[in-house]
């Protein structure tokens, strides 16, 4: 029966591609699936964008196939990311620069169309409300203050790119998981309708795209993180997928981390909401049935998940301008490393209160103590720490506010409690981004879905 | 007897717009049999209380020895607008690892070795 081997790239945008090499090497991949953009990764390139129009794109994407390349065209690999961001076309023209410098040639391919910034009030026009899909808030609540809104577009593009014959797919906003659904259609010949089967693609796809997650990174547990072999060396995980939608998990051989049930299931239900009913552009999902069988060796056979008929609208998520954040931090050493920083907290907030600024919320954490467990911090030790650090924010509409709170800090260090520590400067304002995710008719959505091809 | 959550469980946490969601795994059947006892959405409310969690809802998978917990609401309206330091709630799984629950003595990961 045919197979398919796809490899984990990028799980997100500043990850590393090094592991990817031993995949090419040594995995056996024919297609690598990279994903670039967290859900609020278009924010930070948006910024990137307003400052130069030709940028927008993930920067990591092209120095990643420009080391990557001779490799990966020597032993026929095959790249799908979603780099292009917010101007995939930007992202294109920016590799195809570099592989001309270099002599190389590759059909480049670019999705995009998945932009609805500009079409929100056509959308509401056409009978979508557009409120967000968790709080039921309208739009018009934060219209004004949209940095980007993008609909997450299925594999049904980035197959045509390939039945292009394109080398290099560089997309938009897609489903994550579409980055590797997409080379299991176009290679296996599934039909659209074949839900069971997508569904199985879909569970490749979400078990790959978070890079080391699939393979013994970031392994949530007490005690057995320890026994993740040579992180240094992690290899990411490979999917290699039969026809039917069977699919066999595994790692190149030589490398870190660990391929096992355990580590699967952990990435499995990462990120999911209803596991009976995980959304995608092109199927729907459910894990309830999946099947595990870990051969050892760092292979797991996966196989038994079921698919519903996709759904009749895609989802779109934005981000909107909500706000700053200021933050101060300084640290003390023992004696009463905690108490020396409640005593800092207790004077900025006075200092705060005294000047009458407008801020909505104060955040205080003790980093070394409760920063991550909060309420679950054990309170045994308290009073005894080595040293512990303060960490304040605040959250106001006023840039300057957020700056100033900063500054509040540094003046503590001759004139607060003592044994400081941490003087290594004054943290300005952070803008602040609330998420809109929303709905709409994929009838709205796909008609402007655009593949274009350059061969150079 | 009380027992801890990490002395019988793995976890592993993530953000989706301002929800918190967990993966609590057995690392046997006869814990998940307890843990689908045990863990419930009224005790998994009271234990993120201070992250000010909405609904909690969970699911069991019989299939993974799991239990899908997702906390509404926890996470100060997302990522990218929350002031916490673990403000992709990456360590919420941690925390719910604090948890304890009334188990059997005799689970295999209680046993001596």
């Amino acid at each position: 029966m045919k197979t398919v081997r796809v490899g984990a790239g990028l799980g997100f945008y500043g990850d590393s591609w090094h592991p990817v090499r031993a995949s090419i090497e040594r995995g056996g991949v024919q297609y690598i699936a990279s994903d670039h953009l967290s859900e609020l990764t278009l924010a930070i390139l948006q910024k990137d964008r307003q400052k130069d129009a030709s940028a927008g794109y993930a920067r990591d994407g092209v120095p990643m196939l420009v080391d990557l390349w001779p490799l990966a065209a020597k032993h026929g690999v095959k790249f799908i990311l979603n780099a292009g961001g917010l101007n995939p076309q930007g992202a294109r023209e920016a590799l195809a620069r570099a592989f001309r410098d270099k002599g190389w040639k590759a059909a480049i391919a670019t999705v995009s169309g998945d932009s609805v910034l500009e079409r929100l009030d056509e959308l509401r026009a056409a009978g979508e409300p557009l409120i967000h899909m968790d709080t039921g808030a309208a739009l018009d609540t934060v219209r004004g203050r949209m940095l980007f809104a993008n609909a997450y577009l299925g594999a049904q593009p980035i197959v045509r790119a390939l039945e292009q014959g394109a080398d290099i797919v560089l997309t938009g906003r897609v489903a994550d998981a579409a980055l590797s659904l997409a080379p299991l259609v176009h290679e296996l010949g599934w039909k659209w309708d074949e839900w069971d089967k997508l569904a199985q693609g879909l569970t490749v796809g979400h078990l790959l795209e978070c890079s080391g997650q699939g393979s013994g990174g970031n392994f949530g547990s007490a005690e057995e993180w320890a026994r993740i072999p040579d992180y240094a060396h992690l290899g990411y995980p490979i999917a290699e997928v039969d026809a039917d939608g069977a699919a066999l998990f595994t790692k190149a051989p030589g490398t870190g981390g660990r391929v096992s049930f355990d580590t699967l299931r952990q990435q499995l239900l990462y990120e999911v909401h209803n596991p009976h009913a995980y959304f995608s552009p092109d199927v729907v999902l459910d894990m309830g049935t999946l099947k595990f069988d870990d051969q050892g060796g760092d292979r797991v056979r996966v196989t038994g998940a079921s698919g519903a008929a996709r759904p009749e609208r895609l989802k779109i998520v934005g981000g909107y301008q909500d706000g700053w954040m200021g933050t101060g931090m300084i640290g003390f050493s023992w004696p009463q490393a905690y108490a020396k920083c409640a005593k800092a907290a207790e004077t900025i907030k006075t200092l705060v209160a005294e000047r009458g600024w407008p801020i909505e919320e104060t955040n205080v954490e003790y980093i070394g103590y409760d920063s991550l467990l909060g309420a679950q911090a054990d309170p045994t030790y308290r009073d005894e720490l080595n040293e512990c650090f303060l960490r304040m924010t605040i959250r106001t509409k006023e840039r300057k506010v957020a700056d100033a709170f900063g500054r509040l800090f540094p003046w503590l260090g001759l004139s607060g409690p003592p044994y400081v520590g941490s003087m290594k400067g004054v943290q300005g304002a952070k803008e602040l981004l609330g998420i809109w995710p929303t709905l709409a008719k994929r009838g709205l959505i796909e008609p402007k879905a655009d593949i274009a091809v350059e061969r150079i | 007897m009380r027992v801890a959550l990490w002395k019988i469980a793995h976890a592993r946490s993530g953000d989706k717009a301002d929800r918190a969601d967990i993966g609590l795994f057995a690392w046997d059947a006869p814990t998940y049999a307890v843990l689908k006892r045990e863990v419930t959405p009224e005790r998994l409310a009271a234990h993120f209380r201070d992250m000010g969690a909405g609904p909690v809802e969970l699911w069991p998978l019989d299939n993974l020895l799991a239990i899908k917990i997702v906390l509404n609401r926890a996470l100060q309206g997302g990522a990218a607008r929350s002031l916490r330091m673990d403000n992709l709630g990456k360590a919420v799984a941690a925390r719910l690892l604090r948890m304890e629950i009334e188990a059997p003595a005799d689970l295999p990961r209680l046993r001596a070795p």
